[in-house]
C-alpha cells in the first residue's frame, strides 16, 4: 500500500511533468498569473488593504465577490453527484470525479480569497476551532469557515480515494464511497446556503436582507458549476482518449436548463418586490439597474449584462436543438458563467452597499492590486485543477496504474 | 498549485498550526507565567481577553505600553479598567440643539488616537432637510459650510449606538467584540482578524478599518489610554466609538459631551433613575434611529426644544 502510495505520486509527478505544447503554454500563463499575483499580494500584506479601493462605506467587494461566485462553482459539484449516485445513472457517474476535482479547485480559491481580504491574516488561528475562538453558533462567517473546510476535507477524500482506487485497478469499496457522497450532498448546498445566509441575516443592507436570497444562490451554482465542466468535458474528449459521452453532456445541459430558468424566475420575484412596493429600499437596485439621485450608475452596464446573458444563455440552453448544437452549447456555457460572475460578485456586493447605511455614495472599481491578486487566485486555482486533472485521466484511462508502474517502471508512464 | 505560492501559503497555515499549538500550551500551564523571550511571539500568542488571567492581562499591558513608548518616544499608560458595578451607559443628543459645527468630530478624534493620515473620524454628521425630517437617502455627510447651522438645515451626528442587541457582535467570527458590563459595545484590537464583518453588519455606518498603518503625531498622542479602548491601533482591525472608557470608567464625561458648545449631548447612567438620562428619557420626545430594525440603541435622539 505505501508501496503504491509511492509509486501513485511519482507516476503523478510524471504525468504532470509531460504534456503537448498547449499544455505547456497552459501551465506556463497560469505560472505567470500565479506569480504575479503573489506579486501583488506581497505588496498589499506589506502595505495594507488601502491598496484596493474597498474603504469603509463598501467594505468588501472584489475579493469577497470572487468567493462568493467559486463557493457557488464548488457548490455545484453537487450538480453530477446526485443523479450519479443516487440514480445510478452511468453516463455521469464516469465524469464525476471531475466535478469533485472542481470542488476542491474551487474551496483552495475560495479560502484564499478570504485569506487576501484579511485585514490580519497573521491572526488567522483565531478562527480555529479549540485554538482560537470561533463565535458558534452566531457567527455565520464562523459556520463559513467551518463548512468550507469540510467540504474541502470531504471531496479530497472521495476524490483521491476513486483516483488512487483506479490506479490500483481495484472497483472502489460502495461502503465508503456512498456514504461520503451521500454526506457531500448536504454539504454542497449547506457551504452555498451558508454563503447567503452570511449577507442575508445583515438587516443593516436592505438589498441582501430577502428571504430568496439563498435559493437564488443555490439555482445560479447549479448554472455556472456546470458550465465549467461542460467545457471541460470537451476538451477532455478531444485531446485524450478518455471517452465521455454525448448523452452525459446533454443531460448535465438539460438539468442546468431548469436551473436557469428557476434562476431568472428567483431573479424576477426580487426585481418586482422591490419595484413595485417602491419602498426608500429600492436605491440598491436601482444602483444596480439605472442610477441614484439623478446620476447614471457606473455599474448599470453590469447590472444588464448579467440580466441579458442570463436570459440568452436561458433561451440558448431550454431549446433543444440549440441545446445539443455544440456550438450554442458552448456560447450559453460562457454567457451564464459571465453572467453568474457578475450576479454574485458585482451585482451582489456593490448595490448591497451602495449608498451605505446612512445613505452617502462611494463609487467603487477594484483596484490594479485587487485585480492582480485576484487574476493570481485564479492562476493558482486553475493550475491545481489542471494538474488533478491530468492525473485523473491518466489513471481512470488506464494509463497511470500500478500495473503499469510495476511493468514498465515508472519512467514509462 | 505553484511552487512559490504553495510555499508562501503553507509556510503561514504551519507556522499558525506551530504558534497556535503553543498557545495552547501558554493557556494550559496555569502559572500565569505566559511571556516568551520575543515580544513579537507574546502579541501573536495573545490568548482571547475572556481567557486572560490577571497576571496575562498584566504582562500585556506593561509589553504595550513598552511598544508604544518606543513607537511614540513619550510614556503612556495603558489601562484596563473593568465596567463599573450597577451602571449601564447611555447617551442621548438633542437634535434640536445641534448645529453640525462637528467639533465633536474632532474632539473625538484627538481624545481617541485616531489616525490622522488616513483621517479617521468615528462620529459622522449628517445634515438634513428640515422640511425631509430624519431622510438618510438625502442626507449629506460631507456638507462644506463657512457657517453653521445652514438655514433650513438641520443635523444629525451619528456613531456607534451601543445596541442592546448589536448585530455586529452576533456576526464576528471570533468573539473579538462584545458589549462589557456597563453596556458598552468594545472592540479588542489584538483579537480582531480584520474580515469586516461587522461593518457590513452595522446599522449606523459606525465602525472604521484600518486600511493603512494608522499615523498618528507623536505630541498629538493622548497618553491616556485604555486597553479596550483608546491605545493606539494597528493595521488591519477595525475600530469605532467605546463611549470614552478612558473617562467614563473614571467618572468622568466622554469627550463629545466635554466639547459640545451648545449643550446638545448628554450622557449617564440608565440604572439611575435620578440622572439627567434618565430625565430626558421620561420627558422629551425621543427619537431611535432605524428603530425597526431592533438594534435597541443605547444612544437616543431626542427634541429638546
Amino acid at each position: 500500500m505505501v508501496r503504491e502510495l509511492y509509486g501513485f505520486v511519482r507516476g503523478s509527478i510524471g504525468i504532470v511533468r509531460r504534456g503537448n505544447r498547449a499544455y505547456y503554454a497552459w501551465v506556463a500563463f497560469l505560472l505567470l498569473l500565479a506569480i504575479q499575483g503573489v506579486a501583488a499580494y506581497y505588496n498589499q500584506a506589506r502595505t495594507g488593504l488601502i491598496l484596493t479601493n474597498m474603504r469603509d462605506p463598501i467594505s468588501w467587494a472584489f475579493y469577497i465577490g470572487n468567493f462568493t461566485f467559486l463557493v457557488g462553482v464548488g457548490a455545484a459539484a453537487v450538480m453530477l453527484v446526485i443523479p450519479a449516485y443516487i440514480y445510478d445513472w452511468k453516463p455521469i457517474k464516469e465524469v464525476v470525479v471531475f466535478g469533485e476535482l472542481l470542488a476542491i479547485a474551487a474551496m483552495v480559491m475560495c479560502l484564499l480569497f478570504v485569506l487576501v481580504d484579511m485585514g490580519r491574516p497573521d491572526r488567522f488561528w483565531h478562527l480555529i476551532p479549540f485554538l482560537g475562538s470561533l463565535h458558534l453558533p452566531t457567527s455565520l462567517l464562523s459556520w463559513d469557515a467551518v463548512v468550507l473546510n469540510v467540504y474541502l476535507l470531504l471531496n479530497l477524500v472521495i476524490a483521491s480515494y476513486l483516483i488512487f482506487c483506479a490506479y490500483r485497478g481495484r472497483h472502489y469499496n460502495p461502503r465508503i464511497v456512498v456514504p461520503l457522497v451521500i454526506f457531500s450532498i448536504p454539504m454542497a448546498i449547506s457551504i452555498h446556503t451558508v454563503t447567503a445566509f452570511l449577507y442575508n441575516g445583515m438587516a443593516a443592507r436592505p438589498y441582501w436582507n430577502s428571504a430568496i436570497l439563498a435559493p437564488r444562490f443555490l439555482a445560479s451554482a447549479f448554472c455556472s458549476g456546470p458550465a465549467v465542466l461542460l467545457i471541460l468535458f470537451q476538451i477532455v474528449r478531444r485531446t485524450t482518449r478518455f471517452d465521455i459521452k454525448d448523452e452525459a453532456l446533454h443531460k448535465v445541459a438539460e438539468l442546468m436548463a431548469y436551473a436557469m430558468g428557476f434562476n431568472l424566475f428567483l431573479t424576477g420575484a426580487e426585481i418586482f418586490k422591490e419595484y413595485y412596493s417602491d419602498t426608500q429600499h429600492l436605491v440598491h437596485i436601482q444602483y444596480l439597474f439605472s442610477g441614484i439621485h439623478g446620476r447614471p450608475s457606473p455599474i448599470a452596464i453590469y447590472g444588464w449584462s448579467a440580466l441579458a446573458l442570463g436570459v440568452i444563455a436561458f433561451l440558448l440552453f431550454v431549446v433543444p436543438a440549440t441545446r445539443k448544437n455544440f456550438i450554442t452549447m458552448n456560447l450559453g456555457c460562457l454567457m451564464i458563467y459571465g453572467s453568474v460572475y457578475i450576479e454574485k460578485g458585482i451585482a451582489l456586493l456593490i448595490p448591497g452597499y451602495t449608498p451605505d447605511v446612512l445613505g452617502q455614495v462611494y463609487e467603487y472599481v477594484p483596484s490594479v492590486t485587487e485585480v492582480r491578486v485576484s487574476m493570481g487566485i485564479f492562476g493558482i486555482g486553475f493550475l491545481l485543477f489542471t494538474l488533478m486533472v491530468k492525473v485523473a485521466l491518466a489513471t481512470l484511462s488506464g494509463r497511470l496504474t500500478a500495473g503499469a508502474v510495476r511493468a514498465n517502471g515508472i519512467r514509462a508512464v | 498549485m505553484n511552487d512559490s505560492e504553495q510555499g508562501t501559503q503553507t509556510k503561514i497555515g504551519r507556522r499558525d498550526m506551530l504558534k497556535g499549538l503553543a498557545a495552547i500550551m501558554a493557556t494550559l500551564s496555569a502559572s500565569g507565567c505566559t511571556t516568551t523571550a520575543s515580544p513579537d511571539l507574546d502579541a501573536f500568542l495573545q490568548q482571547h481577553f475572556w481567557k486572560l488571567s490577571k497576571a496575562d492581562l498584566d504582562a500585556i499591558l506593561a509589553r504595550l505600553e513598552k511598544q508604544y513608548a518606543e513607537q511614540f518616544g513619550r510614556p503612556v499608560a495603558v489601562k484596563a479598567t473593568p465596567p463599573l458595578e450597577g451602571v449601564t451607559f447611555a447617551y442621548a443628543l438633542d437634535i434640536a440643539r445641534c448645529i453640525g459645527c462637528r467639533r465633536c468630530v474632532y474632539g473625538c478624534v484627538e481624545e481617541n488616537n485616531q489616525s490622522r493620515n488616513p483621517q479617521i473620524h468615528w462620529i459622522t454628521v449628517l445634515e438634513m432637510e428640515k422640511a425631509k425630517g430624519v431622510d438618510l437617502q438625502h442626507a449629506d455627510a460631507y456638507y462644506d459650510r463657512p457657517l453653521v447651522p445652514e438655514p433650513g438645515r438641520f443635523y444629525m451626528p451619528v456613531a456607534c449606538q451601543h445596541c442592546s442587541k448589536p448585530p455586529c457582535v452576533k456576526v464576528c467570527p471570533v468573539n473579538a467584540t462584545w458589549t462589557d458590563k456597563d453596556g458598552i459595545v468594545v472592540i479588542d484590537y489584538n483579537w480582531c482578524i480584520g474580515c469586516r464583518c461587522c461593518m457590513s453588519a452595522c446599522p449606523y455606518g459606525a465602525r472604521r478599518f484600518n486600511w493603512a498603518a494608522p499615523r498618528l503625531p507623536a505630541d498629538e498622542l493622548n497618553t491616556n489610554t485604555e486597553y479596550l479602548g483608546n491605545r493606539p491601533r494597528p493595521r488591519g482591525v477595525v475600530e469605532k466609538c467605546h463611549f470614552c472608557i478612558q473617562r467614563v470608567r473614571h467618572g468622568r464625561y466622554p469627550k463629545c459631551v466635554e466639547v459640545c458648545p451648545v449643550g446638545a449631548r448628554k450622557f449617564g447612567n440608565l440604572q439611575d433613575p435620578k440622572s439627567e438620562i434618565r430625565y430626558i428619557l421620561e420627558n422629551k420626545r425621543v427619537y431611535i434611529l432605524k428603530e425597526d430594525l431592533n438594534t435597541q440603541p443605547k444612544f437616543y435622539y431626542y427634541f429638546g426644544i
